[in-house]
């Protein structure tokens, strides 16, 4: 079974967010760029899947622009075995994301389609469900447990509540939920060995998809700020204000 | 505008989370609210009461009974030729569903949605809640979730709406519920608790987390919250988390214990009205949202607060 895996780059997740003076976004020059954290999660899962057995290629795409063969070459070097990179040098929506991954499943035929619930850009969570729309498979989201078996996967979610479990018919999609586990570190032997792997260029034209914004931003601004309060001496003082503010008797 | 909002229950009765969409909703236009499950007439009765819904349609059948995105999303895509929006809670549930509602329409969600500007524009945080962005919708249709903290409850009394039958598609044989483990609890609900009283790593087990922060919410009737750090260190169950990766709350009062205050758990809570900080590090982030702060070793001061409340 072939694992394709979406990855994302992205601010990294070290870095406080800086609004743009003028009002246009987050301001990403010169900061340090990552993989997305759960798309990380992803790769590692496909790996651990190969390592099991039960997958034999783990294919990693992303959408970006060109500095993207960097977190391509970071998958390579973790234990993919192929990557290929759509170039859009402007910002594609997950419905485009969605439609340009349609296309490449439809060529590739993997078993399983492994994504990051959500990017921690710009938090949409919803990728993975467009995917599973657009290919007509069944969807394992926020996943905290996978487990392929024959021609099913069983998916257990972190829900509201707590714990679901679901069983999809295979091909289907899994999106990854931070706990499902703890991505490895790549060994420099493999990051050098990442290099010669392949990974072909691709554009969304090649696919013959439209990725025209449906959203325009029209500003992004800071939120508003909390102002820090005052500090209490003792648990007499405290008990005194939660008394004030009517919580306690 | 006609607006089709997503209704969270558990068959008999409807979750808050729904109630701040019907809001949403309204701002919108014209709310009629759609009730999939299997057993679900009290779940539908009680939505006909909500003030502002106009119509509930209820959708009852085997294949809607754990709501699986795969087949209540066809059923949803098929409602919307009558309607020109769809609000749902952005509950798990929510975000399950509403993206494949999304796509089958060929329509670019907005998630998250904090206010409703106008009929196509709306607000929603980025980047962990580190920058709100305003969007503008250029697609026909609009498939929002919405974050419950964001919008007022409406009122779960005062609505007459009639209860309409409908079906879809049923079961699209590609998923099937397996089973659940779902937390039981006196407490609260953290996401509509109006007290919280939540753990950090600085517990240092899950026994004194337990022993610390349990007695003490008892005392208030507040919800059990615990940051992702507690979580990850296995002091307190995954659902309890709070934050950009947990649940996002906004109680009356919020009390931080032994809580750095990382951005990730300022995101799911800095909106609570009132936040109280004990924590050893004066110089902890924490204290710089907080309202009140008492700086000291969480050992002493939680057991001698729980007594003197």
């Amino acid at each position: 079974m072939k694992v394709l895996v979406p990855v994302k780059r992205v601010l990294d997740y070290n870095v406080k967010p800086r609004v743009k003076a003028d009002g246009t976004g987050v301001d990403l020059a010169n900061v340090k760029m990552s993989m997305n954290p759960f798309d990380e999660i992803a790769v590692e899962e496909a790996i651990r899947l190969k390592e099991k057995g039960a997958a034999t290629e783990i294919v990693v795409v992303s959408i970006g622009e060109q500095k993207a063969q960097e977190t391509l070459r970071t998958a390579l070097a973790m234990g993919a075995d192929r990557a290929i990179l759509i170039v859009a040098e402007d910002k594609v929506e997950p419905l485009g994301v969605a439609k340009l991954l349609a296309k490449v499943a439809e060529a590739e035929a993997p078993g399983l389609i492994i994504l990051g619930k959500q990017a921690i850009d710009d938090d949409n969570n919803q990728t993975g469900q467009m995917l599973g729309a657009l290919l007509g498979w069944g969807q394992g989201t926020f996943a905290s447990k996978v487990e392929v078996a024959g021609e099913q996967v069983d998916v257990t979610r972190e829900v509201d509540g707590g714990l679901e479990t679901v069983k999809l018919k295979l091909p289907a999609i899994v999106t990854t939920d931070l706990r499902l586990n703890e991505p490895r570190y790549a060994s420099l032997p493999n990051i050098m060995k990442a290099k010669s792997k392949p990974l072909d260029q691709k554009t969304p034209a090649d696919y013959g998809v439209d990725v025209a914004p449906r959203l325009t931003v029209v500003s992004v601004t800071e939120p508003a700020k909390r102002q820090a309060g005052v500090k209490v001496a003792d648990v007499d003082e405290l008990v005194g204000k939660l008394k004030a503010l009517g919580v306690a008797k | 505008m006609s607006v089709l909002v997503w209704v969270e229950h558990d068959n008999n009765s409807v979750k808050d989370a729904t109630l701040a969409a019907v809001t949403a909703g309204t701002r919108l236009g014209d709310v009629v609210a759609l009730v999939a499950g299997q057993g679900a007439q009290g779940a539908a009765d009680a939505a006909a009461k909500i003030a502002g819904v106009s119509k509930v349609l209820l959708a009852d059948d085997a294949a809607y009974g754990h709501a699986l995105a795969e087949n209540v999303a066809p059923l949803v895509a098929d409602l919307m030729a009558g309607y020109d929006a769809f609000v749902a809670p952005a509950t798990t549930t929510g975000k399950n569903i509403a993206p494949r509602v999304a796509a089958l329409l060929d329509v670019m969600q907005i998630s998250e949605v904090l206010s409703v500007e106008s009929a196509d524009t709306f607000t929603r945080p980025i980047y962990a809640g580190n920058a709100i962005a305003t969007v503008k919708s250029a697609d026909a249709k609009k498939v929002l979730t919405v974050r419950g903290t964001a919008f007022e409850k409406a009122a779960t009394e005062g609505g007459s709406a009639s209860v309409e039958a409908v079906s879809g598609k049923g079961d699209s044989g590609l998923s099937s519920f397996v089973g659940a483990e779902i937390a039981k609890s006196e407490r609260p609900e953290l996401t509509s608790a109006k007290v919280i009283v939540s753990g950090g790593r600085a517990l240092g087990s899950s026994e004194q987390f337990h022993g610390l922060i349990d007695p003490l919410a008892d005392k208030l009737g507040a919800a059990v919250g615990a940051s992702r750090a507690a979580v990850d260190a296995g002091y307190a169950p995954n659902d309890y988390q709070v934050g950009q990766t947990g649940k996002i709350v906004a109680p009356e009062v919020y009390v931080a214990i032994g809580i750095s205050g990382a951005i990730q758990h300022l995101a799911g809570m800095k909106d609570s009205k009132t936040i109280i900080a004990i924590n050893k590090d004066e110089d902890a982030p924490i204290f710089q949202v907080a309202d009140l702060g008492l700086v000291g070793d969480l050992f002493k001061i939680v057991p001698e607060l729980t007594e003197k409340l």
